[in-house]
């Protein structure tokens, strides 16, 4: 069971932190959709746009997008499974 | 499928950030019944395996690409309610950590992949559960149909909130031909991830998807 958990995390951090350098820069569906309409010029800023890991990066390096990748996943890690660990049913009651 | 700020007015942000609001509210209250010691950490890892899959972008016409959205491969792995509270957290962490989906946009945001994408892809895998109890192939093709559909009905949310309070006044009939003619393709990686996580899953954890959990038998009570 345990083996099956720790597989899983891993491969999330190699998706996260490998497979990541190899994503496609193009916009997406909807953005290019509001791009092609024009609707994306009333697009405001990001409040955060200027943050340190904004858009995946260090400091707007996209080398670093490996390590965004992994903080992101360790930061979800930790916040769902926190919030699952203590919504859950618990069987030693 | 990240909106940012400024695509919708504020009126229309603030009603589908109540949305939001009481749909998020209802997962947490429905969750509790689907989580336990050991459904509990596969929910956290569901969550994680989609932040890092929504990396990554894969190409699907030149200059466009697509992501996943997660919604029916969460339902499918964890059930509706924990599924939509997974792709939520992403969502969160996302606009907060990496400034990727706007903050007055994050109930819309939050609506359309969460919510509606959850939902809509349970809603199709539990019509064809018959298919999934088939095997392998039933399975896969379950995945990838629900995956599918999740995708141009999560799209379809922007094409109504932008025909609420869009910016700008273009006209719905362009913007919606664009979003289910991208998205339509979107759903096919959407799909193909799917069916190849679920399938990894169960073939390894048939026990940890939800969708299964009615396949096995009750213990047979004789009177």
């Amino acid at each position: 069971m345990k083996k099956f958990f720790i597989g899983f995390a891993v491969v999330s951090l190699l998706i996260a932190g490998v497979l990541s350098y190899f994503a496609s820069g193009d916009p997406d569906g909807l953005d290019k959709t509001v791009e092609d309409t024009g609707i994306a010029e009333h697009a405001r800023e990001h409040p955060f746009a200027g943050s340190t890991f904004a858009d995946y990066a260090l400091g707007g390096d996209g080398k670093f997008t490996g390590l965004a990748g992994v903080l992101g996943v360790l930061v979800v890690l930790a916040l769902s499974f926190s919030l699952f660990w203590f919504l859950r049913k618990r069987s030693d009651v | 499928m990240h909106m940012s700020d400024g695509l919708l007015n504020a009126p229309t942000s603030i009603a589908f950030l109540a949305v939001a609001a009481v749909g998020v509210g209802f997962a947490l209250v429905k969750a509790r019944a689907d989580l336990d010691d050991r459904t509990a950490p596969m929910a956290g890892l569901v969550a994680t395996f989609i932040f890092a899959v929504q990396m990554i972008n894969f190409p699907i016409l030149p200059g466009a690409s697509g992501h996943l959205l997660g919604g029916a491969l969460a339902a499918i792995l964890v059930g509706p309610y924990v599924g939509a509270l997974c792709v939520t957290i992403v969502l969160v962490v996302q606009a907060l950590l990496f400034a990727d989906g706007g903050l007055t946009a994050i109930g819309a945001n939050v609506t359309n992949m969460a919510l509606i994408g959850t939902a809509t892809g349970f809603l199709v895998a539990v019509a064809l559960r018959k298919l999934a109890e088939r095997g392998k192939g039933g399975l896969a093709t379950v995945a990838f149909i629900s995956a599918f559909v999740n995708t141009v009905v999560a799209a379809t949310g922007f094409i109504v909130e932008y025909a609420i309070g869009g910016a700008g006044g273009v006209e719905i009939g362009k913007v919606a031909l664009l979003m289910w003619g991208l998205h339509a393709l979107i759903g096919i990686g959407e799909g193909l991830i799917t069916a190849v996580t679920v399938t990894s899953v169960a073939s390894i954890r048939p026990d940890l998807v939800y969708l299964l959990k009615g396949n096995r038998k009750p213990l047979e009570v004789r009177s």
